[in-house]
């Protein structure tokens, strides 16, 4: 899922230019100032109602001033102060998911073009359990759906299951889990993968330097993600290990349910997402209701806040509707063990909206941002990944693919800024990609081959 | 071979295209969107024009080589007039989305202006046009080979490069001129830019022949690149101005009296 937030550092200290660290958490809506509590909860109110996306720019607190009998007055005109700002700012939340997507697929990309280990064939994972070596063409087919229907209800199961331990409020069981996954991946992932990087390139390393490395690698990593550090490591944190985690499925799951299970998880992406009774929904408003401050989190989000002397947020506006995506969000957290993996994409790919923040003068420079789930980068990735992998060596094939995913991003996005509610990011997306993989892959390619065989240019 | 080969041609032809990608797109993140979104309509369109020849293809004789050529010929002419099929679709979309940009504005006028949005269109559909024509061939170049051991010419690689960064080019000035020329409602100019596109497109026909192929290529290239220039609204007089950097005169005069403190009574 896609959401807006409009503030994204979240710590019980306030973080100023002295402290460079920004938490993993989201930050908590800062409260509002006593003196404007009374003429802001209105605004508040309608704002919640509204379930907008927007952030309110400073001069809402100047606003806030004024006396309460302009309340409806302000509203419309504050409804259209962040209608423009939702959109001016749209372009640049959609770069801000453009480069870290980019950067993802590029890396698999990469991988997947020069280590040939994740492309051959070593096993399947227990959630696939049916062979694709068949001789005919129909059992090949039905066993792909099977597979397919088996991941799903894994993924069913589990995203179920975390529900229900949010509900009843099992928090260190879900930090626990979310702490072993991102263990898991952080260590064990790269160190497979750099062995297999230095096994391509025929690079020696000994035992010593390779612990150096894959012990800081992943310390920093695990502080990172878990706990407060630079924005910009870690997001580069969540791109590797969702890069990790894509060239896993890339091994490990054969070819037709690959595609049959990136078409599905679309669609059920979207009932999670949407319906009423979908389990994503669910824990998304069972957040909302609470307020709880975050779970470490493993969404990728894309901008920061900085305030200079920030009043201390009491923990009455800490109650600001923002608090429900966020735990809605740690709701999926990222696991790297391929058991859990399935519910955590399912899971990480629910960002909320963000609600609008209630600027006081304090507030120096904002900037909005968007949330992207870590399980909507993996597919995206996945989808790249395959087509680069299995293209018969084409590149057309790829850069189409990746064209694709990026407009569906952008339509998602779009989507986002006019309905201002949870979306999810996967269905337009990894539907452009499908269509654009096997036209590519069987349409085009003859065509620009042949072309290129007699140097022909349209 | 080898490396230096990949690096040299990719160089050509990505050059001038990478330079005005990073110097006036990179920057504006709405020049960015429309950059994706017209590479993803000319991806369309040579969808749909493949899908012709693939049926067309496979409806005739597989064995006859003299008409599996024609048909490649009637491709080729196929996508060219889908791919500016598809130029008008984005240029329809691109000034609605610029009416609705102006309309929720502060001051009523759109961020980016139409011109702005055919440059960068046209570099969209020159880009994913030159980087499909070629990729596929520069990834051949890494590797070990040996160019035209069958007859064929030595040359492949450097004038595909060449090839491929007109066309980028072309692609560029094709969009100002189009976008301008559906602005102002002149159809004799549209009607140009799609006779020139296949004219290039058909001048590809001559290749080995580099002579009768690069040559007039450039030299229209050349001449779309003047016709843009002055389309865009470039004049001799702009172009001395830029080069002898002078700084225009403020014409703003300060208001001292702005400045000072009001006084207290």
């Amino acid at each position: 899922m896609i959401t807006f937030m409009n503030n994204s550092d979240s710590e019980e200290e306030p973080c100023n230019e002295r402290t460079s660290l920004m938490s993993a958490e989201s930050p908590p809506v800062p409260s509002y100032q006593d003196g404007l509590q009374a003429s802001e909860a209105g605004e508040a109110q309608a704002h919640r109602k509204r379930r907008t996306g927007g952030s309110r720019s400073p001069n809402n607190t100047a606003d806030g001033d004024m006396s309460d009998s302009g309340v409806p007055v302000r509203e419309s005109a504050l409804e259209n102060e962040e209608e423009e700002l939702t959109l001016k700012y749209g372009a640049k939340h959609v770069i801000m998911l453009f480069v870290p997507v980019t950067l993802c697929m590029i890396v698999v990309v990469a991988t997947i073009k020069s280590v040939r280990f994740y492309t051959e064939k070593n096993g399947q994972l227990i959630y696939t359990p049916f062979s694709e070596d068949t001789p005919s063409v129909g059992q090949r087919l039905l066993n792909s759906v099977l597979n397919t229907i088996i991941m799903i209800s894994v993924i069913i199961v589990m995203t179920v299951f975390l529900v229900l331990l949010y509900k009843y409020r099992c928090y260190k069981f879900i930090h626990g889990w979310l702490i072993l996954s991102s263990l898991m991946l952080l260590f064990l992932f790269t160190y497979i993968y750099l062995g297999e990087v230095l096994k391509t390139y025929n690079v020696a390393m000994d035992y010593p330097t390779l612990f150096l490395i894959i012990w800081n690698f992943g310390a920093v990593g695990m502080i990172c993600i878990h706990w407060k550090g630079p924005l910009q490591l870690q997001q580069a944190y969540l791109i590797m290990i969702s890069a990790l985690m894509a060239l896993v499925f890339i091994k490990y799951l054969p070819e037709w349910s690959a595609w049959v299970i990136l078409g599905a998880i679309s669609i059920y992406d979207l009932m999670a997402v949407l319906c009423p009774k979908g389990p994503l929904r669910m824990l998304v408003e069972t957040a909302q209701e609470r307020n709880e401050p975050i779970f470490p989190a493993l969404i990728y989000s894309s901008a920061m806040m900085w305030t200079v002397g920030m009043a201390k947020p009491d923990t009455a506006a800490r109650r600001a509707s923002q608090q429900t995506w966020d735990a809605a969000e740690d709701g999926r957290e990222n696991h790297s063990s391929p058991s859990h993996a399935n519910s955590q994409m399912s899971e990480r790919r629910s960002p909320v909206p963000t609600r609008p923040i209630n600027s006081f003068e304090e507030l120096e420079e904002e900037e909005r941002g968007v949330k992207l789930g870590l399980g909507d980068f993996i597919f995206y990735s996945v989808l790249v990944g395959k087509a680069a992998a299995t293209a018969s060596g084409d590149w057309n094939t790829t850069l189409a693919c990746f064209v694709a995913i990026l407009i569906g991003l952008c339509l998602t996005l779009l989507l986002l800024a006019v309905f201002k509610k949870a979306l999810p990011a996967l269905p337009i997306s990894i539907t452009f990609g499908l269509i654009f993989y096997f036209s590519t892959d069987n349409l085009v390619r003859p065509f620009m081959d042949t072309l290129a065989s007699h140097q022909l240019y349209i | 071979m080898g490396a230096a080969v990949f690096f040299g041609c990719a160089g050509i032809a990505f050059g001038p295209a990478l330079a005005l990608v990073l110097l006036t797109v990179a920057a504006e993140p709405l020049r960015v969107i429309v950059l994706v979104a017209g590479a993803f309509f000319w991806l369309v369109s040579l969808l749909l024009a493949s899908l012709i020849w693939f049926i067309s293809v496979h409806l005739s004789n597989r064995e006859d080589a003299k008409l599996q050529y024609s048909l490649l010929i009637f491709g080729a002419a196929v996508s060219v007039l889908l791919q500016e099929a598809f130029r008008f679709a984005y240029f329809k979309l691109l000034k609605k989305a610029d009416e609705g940009l102006a309309m929720i504005s502060e001051d009523g006028r759109s961020p980016i202006s139409l011109r702005q949005m055919a440059y960068v269109s046209g570099l969209s559909f020159g880009i994913i046009s030159g980087v499909f024509s070629v990729i596929n061939i520069l990834a051949d170049s890494i590797g070990p080979g040996i160019v035209g051991i069958h007859g064929d010419s030595p040359y492949y690689f450097i004038t595909s490069a060449f090839l491929t960064m007109a066309l980028v080019l072309l692609h560029t000035f094709w969009g100002v001129i189009f976008f301008d020329a559906c602005e102002k409602h002149r159809h004799w100019c549209l009607g140009l830019v799609v006779a020139s596109h296949l004219l290039t497109s058909g001048l590809t026909f001559l290749n080995p022949w580099y002579e009768a192929s690069l040559v007039p290529i450039f030299i229209i290239t050349l001449c779309t690149g003047l016709w843009a220039f002055f389309t865009a609204g470039g004049s001799f007089r702009n172009v001395l101005k830029c080069l002898s950097c002078k700084q225009e005169d403020d014409s703003r005069v300060m208001m001292y009296s702005a400045l000072q403190v009001p006084f207290e009574d």
